[in-house]
C-alpha cells in the first residue's frame, strides 16, 4: 500500500530523511521507532501528502477520503464543541449517516457525556480520544498513527488497543515506545 | 447540495460559528475603524475638502480589513488545523471560498459600523460609495484570504501580510475613491467588478497551490 | 551550441543592438518638435519600460511552468526573471524621473501614467521578495512565490487600467508623453534600442542565473559531504 525509495526530505539545510526505503503491504501493521527528531512525523506526513518529499519516490495507493492521519496535534477546533467538530470532518469526508457514526464514535471512546462541551475545556487525554475520533470517523484504509498513545490514561488505551486489534485496514504507526503494538507488528522499521 | 457547495457551507458555517462563540476579531475590527475615524478627524485641518474625508474612509476600509485579515487563519494556524482541512477529500479551492465568504461577512458587517459612523462624523454617504464599499469588500476577501494563507507560510506573518496586501489593495482604494467622488462612477463601480472578478479567479484556482507542497 | 557561446552571442547582440541604436538616436533620428534634444531619453526609457514588463511576463511563465509541473529549477529561473524585471524597473523610474525633471521642472509627477504604474509594480515587486527573504526555502516558499509572480503580471494590466481612469477625476493626466505616430526613422531607432534593451536583459538574467544555480549546487555539496 505504501512504497518508499531513496525517499529523502530536507528542510532548509537540514536532512530529515535520507535515503529511505520502506514498504507497507496491504493490511501489514508497520511501527516506525526511533528516537526524538529521526524523523517519524515526517514519514507520516509525507504519507499522508501534508509535504512534498525532497527526491526519490514515495506511493501511496489510497485516495484522500481513504487515509486517516493521527498527528500529534488533535487536529480539532477549540471553540467548537466535540459532536461539532466530529459532524464538520464528518461533512468533509462524506460520511453516510453521519450523525450516527460520530455519536457512535464519541460513546466508543468515552466522550458521549462531553459531545457538547466545547474541545477547549478538554482534558489532554480526552483530546486525544477526540483526536483518534477524528481519525477513525470515516473507516479510513489506511491509517497513519503518530504516537497514538500520547497522553492516553490507562482506559484510553484500552480503547484504542481494541479498536486497532478489530480493524482489518492497513497501519503505520510511529512511536518511540512500541510497547504493547509490538506484538501486533508484521513489520518494524528503526529511523536512526 | 453538491458535495463542492456543500463542502463550502460546512467551512463557512463552521467559520462564523467560531467567530461568534470566540468574539476576537469583529469586536476588534469594528472598534478599530471607529476609533480610525476619530483620528481622521483629528488629523485633517477644519477646511478640508469632503472628498479628502471620503479619501480616509477608503483607508480606514482597507486598514481595517487588513485588521481582519491577520486573523483569517488564526485558528487554522494555531492548532496546526489547517492540516486537517487539507488532509480531508474536498477540492482545496473550497477552504478558500468558504474563508472568503467568512471574511466578506466580517468586512460587511464592520462597515455597518464605519459607514453609518462616517456619516455621522463628516458627511452623508451616496448610494454609489455603499455600492463600492460592497464591491471592494468582495476584493479584498478574495486576495485577503489567499495571501493570508501564504503570509501563514512565513516566518513573519504579521509584516508579511501588509507589505502583500497593500500594493493590491491600491486599485481598489482607486475604484473606490473616484466611484465616491466622480460625476460618473459608472466607470469606476465596473472597474471593481473587473478586479473582483479577475483576483477572485486567480485566488481561487492559486489556493491549492499555496496550502499544498 | 554550448552555454558560454550562447551567452557570448547574446552579450554581442546585447552591445551592438544598443550602441547602435542610442547612436542612431542621438544623430540620426529627428529632433521631437516639442520637447527637443530632452526627449531622446525616450530612447531608452520607454524600452527599458517594456523590457521590464518582459521580465515580468517572462517570470510569470516560470512560475506557471513550476506550478505545473513541479520541477524546482523554474522556481530559480522565476526569481531571477523576476530580479532583472525589478531592475529594470528600477532604471525606468530613474530614467522617467530624469525626463520629467529636464521636461517639467519636477522629479515626481502622479500625472505620468507610467512612472505611476511602475511605482505600484516596484512596491508589488518588492513585497515579492519580502516574501522569499521570509519563508524557509522549500516547496513551500517555491509555491507561494510563484502564486505571488502570477498576481503580480495580472496586476499589472489592472493597475494600468487603474492609473488611467484615475486620471480623470483623482490626478488629472495634464502632462503626457504618450507616444504620438512615430515617423520612419524614430521608429527604427527606437525598435533597435528595444532589441538592445531585450538582449541586455537575457544576458544579465543568464548570468545571474547560473550564478545561482552554482550557489545553490554548491550548497547541496557542502550538505552532501557534512
Amino acid at each position: 500500500m505504501i512504497r518508499a525509495r531513496k525517499l529523502s526530505k530536507r528542510f532548509g539545510d537540514k536532512r530529515v530523511l535520507d535515503g529511505l526505503e520502506l514498504e507497507v503491504p496491504k493490511g501489514g501493521f508497520v511501527l516506525v521507532t526511533g528516537p526524538n527528531g529521526s524523523g517519524k512525523t515526517t514519514l507520516l506526513r509525507l504519507c499522508a501528502g501534508l509535504a512534498a518529499p525532497t527526491s526519490g519516490e514515495l506511493d501511496v495507493d489510497a485516495p484522500r477520503g481513504a487515509i486517516g492521519f493521527l498527528a500529534h496535534e488533535p487536529l480539532v477546533y477549540r471553540e467548537l464543541t466535540a459532536l461539532e467538530n466530529l459532524d464538520l470532518y464528518g461533512r468533509l469526508y462524506r460520511i453516510r449517516e453521519r450523525r450516527e457514526r460520530c455519536g457512535a464514535m464519541l460513546e466508543r471512546f468515552g466522550l458521549w457525556r462531553s459531545r457538547n462541551e466545547r474541545a477547549g475545556t478538554f482534558s489532554r487525554g480526552m483530546l486525544q480520544r477526540l483526536a483518534i475520533c477524528r481519525a477513525f470517523l470515516h473507516d479510513p484504509d489506511l491509517l497513519l498513527l503518530d504516537e497514538p498513545f500520547d497522553g492516553l490514561d490507562a482506559e484510553g488505551a484500552k480503547m484504542l488497543y481494541l479498536k486497532l486489534a478489530e480493524r482489518g485496514s492497513t497501519v503505520l504507526v510511529a512511536t518511540h515506545d512500541p510497547g504493547s503494538l509490538a506484538s501486533r507488528a508484521t513489520a518494524r522499521f528503526a529511523l536512526a | 447540495m453538491s458535495g463542492y457547495a456543500a463542502d463550502v457551507t460546512a467551512l463557512a458555517r463552521k467559520d462564523l460559528l467560531l467567530e461568534l462563540r470566540s468574539r476576537d476579531t469583529l469586536p476588534a475590527m469594528l472598534l478599530f475603524v471607529v476609533s480610525a475615524l476619530t483620528v481622521f478627524h483629528f488629523a485633517l485641518p477644519s477646511d478640508s475638502s469632503a472628498r479628502a474625508e471620503t479619501g480616509l474612509l477608503w483607508i480606514a476600509i482597507v486598514f481595517t480589513a487588513l485588521l481582519g485579515l491577520t486573523r483569517a487563519f488564526a485558528p487554522e494556524r494555531e492548532d496546526g488545523l489547517l492540516d486537517g482541512l487539507v488532509l480531508a477529500p474536498c477540492d482545496r479551492s473550497a477552504i478558500w471560498v468558504g474563508k472568503t465568504i467568512g471574511v466578506t461577512a466580517f468586512l460587511v458587517l464592520a462597515e455597518l459600523v464605519a459607514l453609518p459612523a462616517f456619516a455621522l462624523f463628516f458627511h452623508p454617504v451616496s448610494w454609489e460609495l455603499v455600492v463600492a464599499v460592497g464591491l471592494a469588500d468582495i476584493g479584498i476577501a478574495a486576495i485577503g484570504t489567499l495571501l493570508a494563507a501564504i503570509a501563514a507560510a512565513s516566518r513573519a506573518r504579521e509584516l508579511l501580510l501588509p507589505l502583500l496586501f497593500l500594493p493590491l489593495a491600491i486599485p481598489v482604494v482607486i475604484g473606490g475613491v473616484g466611484a465616491s467622488v466622480a460625476a460618473n462612477p459608472g466607470s469606476f463601480l465596473g472597474f471593481l467588478g473587473l478586479y473582483d472578478a479577475v483576483f477572485a479567479i486567480l485566488s481561487w484556482a492559486s489556493f491549492e497551490y499555496v496550502v499544498t507542497e | 551550441m554550448s552555454t558560454s557561446l550562447r551567452n557570448s552571442i547574446l552579450s554581442l547582440a546585447a552591445t551592438g543592438f544598443l550602441v547602435g541604436g542610442i547612436a542612431l538616436a542621438l544623430f540620426w533620428a529627428p529632433e521631437d518638435a516639442d520637447q527637443g534634444f530632452s526627449q531622446k531619453i525616450f530612447y531608452i526609457h520607454v524600452p527599458i519600460a517594456l523590457t521590464a514588463y518582459a521580465c515580468f511576463g517572462f517570470g510569470a511563465w516560470k512560475a506557471l511552468r513550476l506550478l505545473w509541473t513541479r520541477d524546482s529549477r523554474y522556481d530559480l529561473e522565476s526569481y531571477t526573471a523576476i530580479h532583472m524585471g525589478v531592475i529594470f524597473g528600477l532604471l525606468t523610474l530613474a530614467t522617467g524621473s530624469i525626463w520629467a525633471k529636464i521636461s517639467w521642472g519636477h522629479w515626481w509627477t502622479w500625472g505620468e501614467r507610467q512612472l505611476v504604474l511602475f511605482l505600484i509594480l516596484f512596491l508589488f515587486y518588492s513585497s515579492y521578495f519580502m516574501l522569499r527573504y521570509s519563508t524557509e526555502p522549500g516547496p513551500r516558499r517555491q509555491r507561494n512565490s510563484a502564486v505571488y509572480a502570477l498576481f503580480g503580471v495580472v496586476l499589472i494590466p489592472v493597475s494600468f487600467l487603474a492609473v488611467r481612469i484615475a486620471g480623470t477625476i483623482l490626478h488629472p493626466t495634464i502632462f503626457t508623453h504618450e507616444g504620438a505616430n512615430l515617423p520612419g526613422e524614430m521608429l527604427l531607432a527606437f525598435c533597435i534600442c528595444l532589441a538592445g534593451m531585450l538582449a541586455l536583459a537575457a544576458t544579465l538574467y543568464r548570468v545571474e542565473l547560473a550564478g545561482k544555480r552554482i550557489d545553490s549546487s554548491l550548497r547541496e555539496l557542502r550538505e552532501l559531504l557534512a
